[in-house]
């Protein structure tokens, strides 16, 4: 069992843990993640590692509901416990050691980037962060992603905060306005990298993004995430979850990632009918 | 000398038809009668080749001697000198190619069933309660043992009987390996399992689960920081293997870990009531004749599949799957294409496998390890319709040890160098046995390994007292 010491609403769906995990605090890596699971009968979910304090044993991550499983996770609070937390797992990021590196974010993407950033100004390599999100309320984690980064580039759909558009089209005007860029490292939806790449692709700048196939053991034992890079099969938790942008079958993962999807809905709305019972039952007790 | 029944005393069998359906054992075991008449049937040989048999020397004449006088819990005592899990090796060892495969009645007649009377007093000591073992002085020096399969528990329960204080590192959230995640419920209750897990965890091993040996906690760091003297691996042998054919990753097609893994571990067979879910469609070929295959075969026919197709390029002879296990797998429904070999996986048009291209085989000269090899048959290829694919064509050694722990010698298909009396690796203080130095075996030669690095380990270390006594 693995208390949860700290948590913070970061937007009505994504939500920080700061979990007590001793040996996984020490051992953890930029890049890497750890799979957890909320209670005996549940399932097995990979979440980025977002920060790491070894000294006082803990281990940061940010999980944004998308289904049963990260909606049970968010209903934890201060105090309860996981059942089960394993890691580090994946291989680390390589952080370079000069240069300029640029970590882009989307979604629970730009708390996954902290950890890199983190790292890097670490070795004083050369940062930039960009972070996108529809609205400025849903941006996340801004005063330690600017605190990490060199520069923190924010990125919104309406323009309610920062630059008004796609993190894309700020990445693209990072790269073509003069200052070299070596590296970028994406975190976030599928879309999001896919779009990454293709917008780093024409300048050959070397472009890496953490692929979330389905996963089950992180161990290497079952093949669950299996991916296509380079044309040969990778299983994205021993190899990755880091790959080359530009060699990766990202159709063919997305189409992985639909296996479930009957069984998820049905999971999800198991769960939301259980909550309103529960809902109400609590009502009801209250009531006079 | 008793007459002797020409043929072992059945063991009660759940209805063919029913069991395909549900996850409950399929085999009930024997009463006390059963299997006294059974211990019956003993000759009491002056040379009891079926103990040669066994690949961790169990006196098993004296052991059924014992049952036939009602003596189970000395019958038992007897065995868990040699076999600490004597109620999972009396459902999963292939009698037939060890023990039983020597006994001298099954030169005439079916042999004496050895392995449904361990299972028995395994049971017998299940329902009447345990007795309790003396443990020894103890030594005060900690060892670590990594992984929770057959090996580990053994060399953990000896260690911990010898007096060490003994720490077991787990990857997954339970222990037992493959008897957790790949074995099925119907051939090895999990309660089982659990019991025999618990039995070492209240003589006092400790187990620690959600730790992943190299990643965690590295080689290093248990023995320079935390001050184990010596470190037993037996990580087995996980790492599934594909074939690499077109197609291979098409939606439906899992490795046979992964479907039992779901299945077994994660109690995806209980969805909804347990969250993972697993596919297994109206047709499913499984590929491959191994034990693996017929778990993932039998599994898949309980899962609700109508259709459960083995597809093996080698013919039935060539099968390495327990003899039991084939045979239920054939009463459950279970159909099978011997000669035949996948070559292509075929997408529906929205990226879901819906058929196997396959070619005959017919088999040719002996290879190397003396099996004939099958060769393409020109010209016959046919497509069979599926809904899933289960590829069980065997596992390897997972890389992530090697990779996360420099040091240890390592052969060319990646598995641990280990002495084979003592499990000593290339580094001091480390031992290692079981799948991960011998390669996909059995549980019982996993668990003798893991019994023979324990004795190995308290050779070491005692002189590494007496050393140290000595300064
Ligand atoms: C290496 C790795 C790191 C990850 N890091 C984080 C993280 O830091 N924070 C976080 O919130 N999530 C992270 N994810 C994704 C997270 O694991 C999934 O969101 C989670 O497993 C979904 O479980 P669920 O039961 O809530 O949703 P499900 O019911 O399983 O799925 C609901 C919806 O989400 C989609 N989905 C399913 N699996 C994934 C997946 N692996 N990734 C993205 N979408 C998925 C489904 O297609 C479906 O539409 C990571 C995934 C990987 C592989
Ligand atoms: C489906 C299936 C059916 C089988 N049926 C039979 C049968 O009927 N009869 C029979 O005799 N044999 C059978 N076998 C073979 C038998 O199960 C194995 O030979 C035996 O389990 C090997 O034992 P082991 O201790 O070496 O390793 P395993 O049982 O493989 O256990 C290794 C353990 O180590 C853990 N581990 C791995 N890496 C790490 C790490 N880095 N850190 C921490 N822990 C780690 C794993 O999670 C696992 O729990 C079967 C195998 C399979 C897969
Ligand atoms: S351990 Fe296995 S091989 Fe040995 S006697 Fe028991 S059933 Fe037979
Ligand atoms: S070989 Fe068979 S008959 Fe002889 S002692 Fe062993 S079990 Fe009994
Ligand atoms: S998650 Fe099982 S092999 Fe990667």
């Amino acid at each position: 069992m693995f208390e949860i010491l700290h948590t913070r609403q970061l937007t009505p769906v994504t939500k920080l843990f700061e979990v007590a995990a001793p040996l996984v605090a020490k051992a953890g890596r930029p890049g890497q993640f750890v799979i957890l699971r909320v209670h005996g009968h549940g399932e097995r979910i990979p979440v980025t590692i977002t920060d790491l304090d070894p000294q006082a044993g803990t281990v940061t991550v940010v999980i944004q509901e998308v289904g049963a499983t990260s909606k049970m996770a968010n209903a934890l609070a201060e105090g309860e416990r996981f059942h089960d937390l394993a890691g580090p797992l994946g291989e680390p990021a390589p952080l370079r050691e000069k240069g300029h590196v640029v970590c882009v974010g989307g979604g629970f993407g730009a708390a996954a980037i902290l950890s890199i950033l983190k790292g890097l100004k670490a070795k004083a390599t050369h940062s930039s962060a960009i972070v996108g999100a529809r609205t400025a309320e849903l941006v996340i984690l801004e005063d330690r992603l600017r605190d990490a980064a060199d520069a923190l580039h924010i990125c919104t759909d309406d323009g309610s905060a920062g630059f008004k558009g796609l993190v894309t089209a700020k990445l693209e005007e990072l790269i073509t306005s003069g200052e070299p860029v070596d590296e970028i490292v994406a975190i976030g939806p599928m879309v999001m990298m896919r779009a990454v790449a293709a917008t780093t692709a024409p300048h050959g700048i070397a472009t890496l993004v953490s692929l979330d196939p389905i996963m089950i053991d992180g161990t290497g034992m079952c093949g669950a995430c299996r991916v296509t890079v380079d044309g040969r099969t990778q299983f994205a938790c021993i190899d990755g979850p880091l790959f080359d942008a530009t060699k990766i079958d990202f159709d063919e993962l997305v189409r992985r990632n639909k296996t479930y999807r009957d069984e998820e809905e049905a999971a999800l709305h198991r769960y939301e009918q259980a909550h309103c019972r529960a809902e109400e039952a609590a009502a009801a007790a209250t009531r006079p | 000398m008793p007459v002797i029944s020409p043929s072992k005393t059945p063991m009660p069998v759940a209805d063919a038809k029913e069991r395909a359906k549900t996850f409950r054992e399929v085999n009930f075991g024997y009463d006390p009668r059963r299997a006294m008449q059974e211990a019956d049937r003993c000759l009491r040989c002056q040379d009891p080749t079926c103990q040669t048999g066994c690949p961790v020397n169990v006196p098993i004449r004296e052991v059924i001697h014992l049952t036939s006088q009602r003596r189970f819990d000395d019958a038992l005592a007897l065995i868990k000198r040699f076999n600490s899990l004597p109620g999972v090796c009396g459902r999963v060892c292939p009698q037939e190619n060890q023990c039983e495969g020597r006994c001298h009645v099954g030169d005439r007649f079916g042999p004496v069933g050895i392995g449904y009377i361990e299972r028995f007093l395994a049971d017998w000591e299940r329902l009447h309660g345990s007795q309790p073992v003396e443990k020894a002085e103890p030594k005060g020096q900690k060892v670590a043992i990594v992984g929770s399969g057959p090996s580990g528990l053994t060399a953990a329960g000896d260690l911990n009987h010898m007096g060490y204080d003994v720490t077991v590192f787990e990857a997954l959230h339970d222990a037992g390996g493959v008897l957790r995640y790949g074995i099925p419920e119907f051939r090895l209750p999990k309660d089982v399992l659990d019991d025999e897990i618990n039995a070492l965890v209240r003589a006092g091993v400790d187990i620690q689960c959600n730790v992943v040996f190299g990643k965690t906690l590295t080689l290093d760091q248990l023995m320079d920081e935390m001050g184990y003297e010596a470190v037993f691996i037996g990580t087995g042998a996980g790492l599934p293997r594909f074939m690499n054919l077109p197609g291979e990753n098409l939606n439906g097609i899992y490795s046979s870990n992964e479907f039992l893994t779901r299945i077994n571990l994660m109690g995806a067979y209980r969805f909804p009531d347990y969250d993972t879910p697993v596919k297994s469609g109206r047709r499913v070929a499984v590929i491959g004749a191994g034990n693996t295959a017929m778990d993932a075969a039998r599994c898949a026919m309980r899962a609700g599949s109508e259709e459960v197709t083995v597809v093996y390029r080698r013919s039935e002879a060539e099968m390495t799957a327990r003899v039991e296990e084939y045979e239920h797998a054939i009463e459950e429904g279970v159909q099978f294409k011997w000669l035949n070999n996948p070559i292509e996986f075929i997408d529906d048009g929205n990226g879901w496998v819906s058929g196997m291209r396959c070619q005959r085989m017919e088999l040719g000269e002996p290879d190397e390890d003396g099996r004939r090899r099958p060769v393409p048959v020109p010209d016959s290829e046919f497509v069979l319709d599926v809904n899933n694919v289960i590829v069980s064509i065997g596992t390897s050694p997972n890389p992530l040890l090697s990779r996360t722990t420099p040091g240890l010698d390592t052969t060319k298909w990646g598995g641990l160098v280990a002495e084979d009396d003592t499990g000593q690796t290339s580094r001091e203080g480390v031992f290692a046995g079981g799948d991960i130095v011998t390669g996909s075996a059995t549980v019982i030669l996993a668990a003798g390994a893991g019994k023979r690095a324990a004795s190995a380990i308290d050779t070491y270390l005692s002189q590494k007292r007496g050393e140290a006594a000595e300064a």
